[in-house]
């Protein structure tokens, strides 16, 4: 499916570091995702992936290194240049964040109506198409309140296509899902990327879902990418972090316990 | 000295980030009227759906007026002004203030919350990635709409609240229906009537600006909504009440 020769990265991390409230979360921070690729960001929780999406949409900036997005360096940007680098990007949110106050079309037309002055018909099947995808046309009416969590999430990546977008950046989106929104999702995720040449990123910890459309993986932990490669090489890693990420271990480099007293004196008193 | 000075410091802090806040979405709020259907919904929302309380206030207000009003007046033998003392505290006093009292107790927590809400759920990152700034699509329109509504909401509170006090004044303890009406019509002028006006466009601002910086700047938990809501409510009562002070004094030296 990999061209033979590597693509051009559409999203550059190189060397980056951010800190916030003096915890460091990247150090020296290297990833990239391949034009048309399903790129994986996985990793234990807590250990910034969000805070990458982050900084990949220039939320927030690195104390150092660098960070490109379509050759654009983004902590560089105003926020003119900021929006208008947005606008070729979808994001698909943890809890979709859908607009409470809009019904399901106008949540989908929410950007179109919001950046462009496409006449109503136009934009209604323009909306309506994008429903299609998703399987929610039948739902264009309903409010946020009254979907499930899957039909939430279906919705929002509805909203993050209709701008046609060149890369489309995904949070968590199998979290909290029953097995047959969880496919529902994964199958878009994987068309949308087959059929219209979308470059994609996922941010994710389910493992085994994520191995079977990624392209490419990358490990992170502790602020640094600490494994990286096709998720079968990842697999066949032996690094001890990597392995126990992999496998679902509970204890490992990445410990059970969250650093406490000594378990016998906090119970007992003074020994 | 240093600790003595603290809660000055932060008071001025957070009086400057208010401001530099009005400014950017005063500064939005033209642009935000190329969707005018987002702002007539927050008219709607803050103006229409206040007025059942609105109303209810002001009819007791001036049936209260009316009461103590006539109270006092017979104690000079000059009941018949009731009417001209009942139009006056209503017009320039007890409508926009009560009004405001109101507004931030009923449109401005739901907009404070509201806002707040939408922050906590992402929705307004969510904007920000789709490249549209919240201040111009959420803040301006919600803004906007409670500075639109406020006088409007006084103007009915001031109305009602008259016919309270005709209802008590003139059904209930027998003061002369035609001294009443046209001692008010000879009083009240049209001066009375801008400063009520103008007080409530100030309190309109005050409070708006307050709901929607509140909500804006709340943390995304439940307890920072909450505590935006409660801010609200205390810093809308308390510029209300300054402001109002400070708008008398204007207006009598003037």
């Amino acid at each position: 499916m990999s061209p033979s020769a590597p693509a051009d990265p559409v999203v550059d991390v190189q060397e980056a570091t951010y800190r916030i409230g003096g915890r460091t979360i990247f150090d020296g921070l290297t990833l990239q995702a391949r034009r048309g690729e399903i790129t994986a960001v996985m990793g234990p929780s807590g250990t910034g992936k969000t805070t990458l999406l982050r900084l990949i949409m220039g939320a927030i900036h690195p104390a150092a290194g660098r960070v490109t997005v379509f050759g654009q360096d983004v902590p560089s940007l105003d926020r003119g240049g900021l929006f208008a680098l947005r606008r070729r990007v979808g994001m698909l949110f943890q809890n979709g964040a859908l607009l409470s106050d809009l019904d399901v079309f106008e949540n989908v037309a929410f950007p179109l109506r919001a950046h462009t002055r496409l006449p109503e018909p136009l934009l209604r099947r323009l909306v309506l198409m994008k429903l299609q995808a998703v399987g929610l046309r039948g739902a264009a009416e309903r409010m946020p309140a009254e979907l499930s969590g899957g039909m939430t999430r279906r919705v929002a990546l509805a909203r993050a296509i209709v701008m046609d977008p060149e890369l489309l950046i995904y949070d968590e989106p199998f979290v909290g899902l029953d097995p047959i929104s969880l496919g529902v999702i994964m199958r878009l995720i994987q068309s949308l990327n087959a059929n219209l040449g979308i470059t994609s990123i996922v941010v994710t910890h389910d493992v085994e879902e994520i191995s079977r459309i990624a392209h490419e993986s990358y490990l992170l932990s502790g602020g640094k990418v600490v494994a990286a490669g096709r998720p079968a090489e990842l697999r066949a890693a032996d690094t001890p972090v990597v392995n126990q990420f992999m496998k679902g271990l509970p204890d490992g480099p990445v410990p059970f316990h969250v650093p406490a007293p000594d378990y016998r004196v906090q119970l007992m008193g003074k020994p | 000295m240093a600790g003595a000075l603290d809660p000055l410091r932060r008071a001025l802090l957070r009086a400057g980030r208010v401001t530099l806040f009005l400014g950017r979405v005063l500064g939005q709020c033209l642009p935000s009227l190329a969707h005018p259907r987002f702002l007539v919904a927050q008219i709607y929302n803050a103006g229409a759906r206040s007025l059942i309380i609105v109303m209810l206030c002001g009819l007791f207000v001036g049936m209260v007026l009316g009461l103590q009003g006539y109270d006092l007046l017979q104690r000079f033998g000059s009941e018949s002004a009731l009417g001209v003392a009942a139009a006056l505290g209503l017009v320039k006093e007890l409508g926009p203030v009560i009004t405001a009292l109101l507004f931030a107790g009923r449109a401005g927590t739901s907009l404070a919350s509201e806002i707040g809400l939408m922050r906590a759920t992402d929705q307004l990152t969510a904007m920000e990635m789709m490249a549209v700034d919240p201040v111009r699509r959420v803040v301006a329109p919600r803004f906007l709409g409670g500075v639109i509504a406020m006088p409007l909401l006084t103007a009915i509170f001031d109305v009602v609240g008259i016919f309270g006090a005709q209802l008590i004044g003139i059904g209930l303890l027998g003061v002369e229906s035609g001294s009443f009406w046209s001692q008010m019509q000879s009083a009240v002028e049209r001066s009375d009537i801008n400063e009520g006006l103008i007080k409530s466009l100030c309190f309109g601002l005050a409070c708006s600006l307050m709901a929607v910086y509140e909500g804006y700047h709340s943390e995304p938990t439940a307890e920072g909504v909450g505590l935006a809501t409660t801010r609200t409510v205390v810093s809308s009562a308390v510029l209300t009440l300054v402001l109002d002070y400070m708008l008398t004094a204007a207006f009598l030296n003037s």
